[in-house]
């Protein structure tokens, strides 16, 4: 392990580590708490609730988002649903299944201590929520209802149809404005951050830019939480917000915090495939609907036919070809690659040729006749059947289809959809202790945010588990350690020369992208730094592919610098200086994802490098050589030296993961 | 196809604004309304123009930041529609199409079509809420909640706070907004301990920021991209009446609070 990172994970057999951490680590006396201020970049379900539940305890809090509410932030759109080990249906699950499950599906590329820990406090989360009034499904009997979700085999995800994750961000945003009320929070919307402000070796507040007006300010906090979200818009399609961006996370980076595995991309096999050239922004259809829809291709390339005339005996079910255990319900990135793989090879449908059929014939036909059963209709005709079995469906998944008919134009009830997979998630992140602490001391990282407890592959219904973990439930016993011995830090005046000096910084750089005053727009780089990441560093990747895109990716940034063109001025509300600034550090990152994807010789989870395949074409891990984190320094001058967190496994004894 | 638009330019909130109209000539029909928008701004930009500002950000129709008044109807003509899930196809070549931004005396225009929502954020702080500090929860399942209830009160939650309903009503009235989270906890036994002072405080929260009142024309749910229901009014009203009666027990016979 390098020297420079310490994971710090307490003593002790991993059931005890967080028991005895919270029990003996140092707390703030209340006194104390009042003159400890915080600042939380971010209000998703990692910061809001992380805002909340330290304004309760007594802190000073400031809450920064750049949106016009923090209940915007894109935590709102998850869909499927949030795990909890409650074992509520006495199928056999426990905390350490979860764990297990999240450790596995993360292809042992996660850290036990930090897994175990989420596993332990999901259960809190689920209490939490609904004392707070979330309304989640329920059961005829008045319990809350469960389904299972990405192919666990418990029934262990708590959801509210398919808008989980609106509700639960707005059960964490309406503790946080109670807080706001009450006066322990401030809240700034339309605020971004755009620098961190270190001073003696801790990170002591920030520097932000009103988006409305323009106007630099600076922020002193005793420490600083980076609940800022992930950076799948480097591929410019995503399923992920148009204002999500790696900002924040790439400023600390570029003052000392370490980047954890950033090639860790997620791809979702079920989203809606693109449609031209004007396309923004990808929609996700929810992984359920891989419950009782089947994916398939014509077996003949280059099939024209409509999917209806294609007879049963010339479809290619390829997954469950493919994988007879698991069918369509592989995980992600699997069932993702696979689409791929028939799509390039000629067999893909639609007009692009790049999707594949989700078909819910079948279900309709299944639900229909069981359904007539229950009714007593005997001999329901072919029609009867159909219009029940849409009834089921329409019932289980009914925003989902009416969501793809608004945004395809096409009836899903009358013909398969198309779906293609698209980036959505990123289990990289800035590289975080047990206590979430980035390599900058005062500085941590929650959610999204922070590379730690996926791996190199997320399990459905995981993501919302993990914010509000570490925002309810870790991060106010953690962070109690560091600002124990930070109570006689008096704030530090903003005109300390740190913050001036930062704050200059921030005006030259924005000053530097007004004056560049080229021929192209924002989008014209943004779209092509897009291309590069999907084509040489998406879903496949190889050494000969990732080098070029280093090569591509830097031209392009010193083109950008060159003729990138932002109109209006730097005073105002202006969407294209904002979105300038993102897309400088995209192009920064995306260099440093290629050089870490290059690193890492093996596949594991959502990286899949074409050298490391059985002959059958499943991916390799390499556990000999690559079973470590990968935490990146900056070096300056995008200049980047890696860090090794070795990965040790007491409780859980890696294996090839098999589908088949 | 080929569009005409009429957008609302404002350069910030001090100036007073004016139409400016934009020819368009390849809109494609599997186009977003927002993606429309990219094409003109991107035009607009190469042509050094100043681009048009408009709040958005998930374009999935959940996030309720998109915000435009499409042709005098609050996010355009499709019913349960947000503006970033409007589709082109719902248009005809050679259409005008005139877009301007929420207009309400409590939603301030910052810029062209980008206005001031803040108000409903202070008024979720006056008391949309249930009181409850992180780890005080007992078990989810220790409290049933009848599905109905609970499928209820669901419906009432899903709304997206995008303003749509303030910029449909005459009135610019948010009974619609505030009434849809008070009936959503006042349907839940974890918020019916608190809904006496949360309809009293969200209530005088939203007239302190000039929203107007309600004069049931319900135009405010025909235009609702969620569409949450009229019935939360009726809720809240109730619920309104209730906790007047209870907090004044001089004025009224059934009020035994005190
Ligand atoms: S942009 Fe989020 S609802 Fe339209």
């Amino acid at each position: 392990m390098s020297s420079k990172i310490n994971s710090r994970i307490p003593e002790g057999s991993l059931e005890q580590k967080w028991t005895t951490y919270r029990s003996t680590t140092a707390l703030v006396n209340p006194a104390n708490k009042r003159s400890l201020e915080i600042i939380v970049v971010g209000s998703g379900l990692a910061g809001a609730s992380a805002a909340a539940s330290l304004a309760e305890l007594g802190y000073k809090v400031k809450c920064f988002c750049f949106q016009d509410s923090p209940r915007r932030a894109h935590s709102i759109a998850a869909q499927g649903g949030i795990n909890a080990a409650k074992n509520y249906q006495n199928d056999g699950d426990s905390v350490y299944r979860l764990f297990y499950d999240t450790i596995k599906g993360g292809d042992y590329r996660a850290r036990e201590a930090n897994v175990h820990r989420l596993a332990e406090v999901s259960a809190s989360i689920i209490d939490q929520c609904v004392a707070q009034g979330v309304p989640f499904a329920r059961e005829y009997g008045g319990l809350l209802a469960n389904r299972s979700f990405g192919g666990t085999q418990v029934q262990r995800t708590f959801y509210a149809s398919g808008q989980t994750g609106q509700q639960l961000l707005l059960g964490a945003y309406s503790a946080l404005e109670r807080q706001v009320g009450l006066g322990s929070v401030k809240m700034y919307n339309r605020h971004e951050m755009l620098e961190i402000v270190n001073i003696e070796g801790k990170c002591r507040g920030i520097i932000a830019r009103n988006l409305v007006t323009g106007e630099i300010t600076r922020h002193f906090g005793h420490a600083v939480l980076l609940c800022t979200g992930g950076y799948g818009n480097v591929f410019f399609l995503s399923t992920n917000a148009m204002g999500s961006n790696v900002t924040a996370a790439w400023k600390a980076h570029k003052k000392g915090a370490f980047f954890g595995n950033p090639c860790f991309t997620q791809i979702h096999p079920t989203c809606i495939p693109v449609s031209g050239d004007h396309q923004s922004k990808l929609t996700l259809m929810s992984e359920s609907l891989r419950n009782d829809g089947r994916i398939w291709v014509p077996k003949k390339q280059g099939d024209t036919r409509k999917a209806s005339e294609i007879p049963e005996d010339e479809r290619d079910y390829y997954l469950e070809r493919r994988y007879p255990a698991f069918g369509n319900l592989v995980p992600r990135d699997v069932a993702s690659r696979a689409a791929k793989e028939r799509c390039d090879a000629g067999y893909g449908v639609g007009a692009s040729k790049m999707a594949v059929y989700l078909d819910y014939t079948a279900a309709i036909e299944r639900y229909g006749k069981t359904k007539a059963t229950q009714l007593n209709e005997n001999n329901p005709g072919e029609a009867r059947i159909r219009e029940l079995g849409k009834q089921v469906v329409a019932e289980k998944y009914g925003n989902l289809f009416e969501m793809y008919e608004k945004i395809t134009g096409e009836n899903p009830y009358e013909v398969p959809m198309r779906i293609y997979p698209a980036v959505h998630y990123t289990m990289g992140g800035l590289w975080v202790d047990y206590e979430l602490m980035t390599t900058v001391p005062g500085l941590y990282a929650l959610g999204e945010a922070n590379f730690s407890d996926h791996g190199a592959n997320r399990l459905g219904a995981s993501a919302l588990m993990q914010g509000l973990a570490d925002g309810y439930f870790v991060i106010p016993y953690t962070i109690g350690t560091y600002l124990s011995n930070e109570i006689r830090t008096k704030p530090v005046p903003t005109d300390h020369e740190a913050f001036v000096e930062a704050e200059k910084d921030v005006r030259e750089n924005i000053a530097r992208m007004m004056n560049v005053k080229g021929s192209k727009t924002v989008d014209h780089f943004h779209k092509r730094l897009g291309k590069i990441m999907w084509e040489k560093c998406g879903m496949a990747r190889n050494e000969k592919g990732l080098n070029e895109a280093i090569v591509e990716i830097r031209a392009l940034r010193e083109e950008f610098w060159r003729d990138v063109r932002i109109p209006g001025s730097a005073d105002e509300l202006n969407p294209e200086l904002e979105k300038a600034g993102r897309v400088a550090d995209f192009l920064e990152l995306g260099e440093l994802m290629c050089m870490d994807a290059l690193n890492r010789a093996e596949s594991c989870g959502g990286h899949f490098r074409e050298e490391s395949q059985a002959e059958d074409g499943e991916a390799m891990r390499d556990d000999a050589n690559f079973m470590y984190v990968a935490a990146w320094e900056y070096k300056g001058n995008t200049q980047f030296e890696m860090h090794k967190e070795t990965l040790v496994y007491e409780k859980v004894k890696p294996s090839q993961r098999s589908y088949k | 196809m080929k569009l005409t638009l009429k957008v609302w330019r404002q350069k910030n909130a001090k100036d007073s604004g004016k139409f400016a109209t934009y020819q368009l000539n390849e809109v494609s029909p599997d186009m977003s309304f927002l993606e429309m928008f990219d094409v003109l701004n991107e035009e607009l930009v190469g042509k050094g123009e100043d681009p048009v500002a408009f709040d958005h950000d998930c374009r999935e129709g959940i996030c309720g930041m998109c915000s435009m008044y499409i042709n005098g109807r609050a996010h355009g003509p499709m019913s349960g529609t947000t503006t970033c899930q409007l589709h082109m196809r719902k248009f005809k070549d050679g259409d005008t199409i005139t877009v301007e931004p929420w207009r309400a005396g409590a939603f301030p225009v910052l810029k062209d079509l980008v206005v001031d929502r803040s108000a409903f954020d202070r008024i979720i702080a006056a008391g949309g809420y249930v009181s409850v500090n992180t780890g005080s929860a007992k078990d989810a399942n220790n409290i049933p909640v009848p599905k109905h209830d609970a499928d209820a009160a669901f419906a009432a939650a899903a709304c997206i706070g995008c303003g749509a309903c303030v910029a449909a009503c005459k009135n610019a009235s948010a009974m619609l907004f505030a009434s849809a989270k008070i009936s959503q906890l006042a349907l839940l036994p974890q918020g019916k301990v608190e809904r006496t002072d949360r309809v009293l405080n969200m209530v005088k929260q939203m007239d302190a920021e000039g929203f107007g009142s309600c004069t049931n024309t319900g135009s405010c749910e025909a235009e609702c991209p969620k569409n949450i229901s009229l019935e939360n009014i009726a809720t809240m009203n109730r619920e309104y009446l209730l906790a007047t009666v209870s907090k004044q027990p001089d004025f009224g016979g059934t009020g035994g609070a005190g």
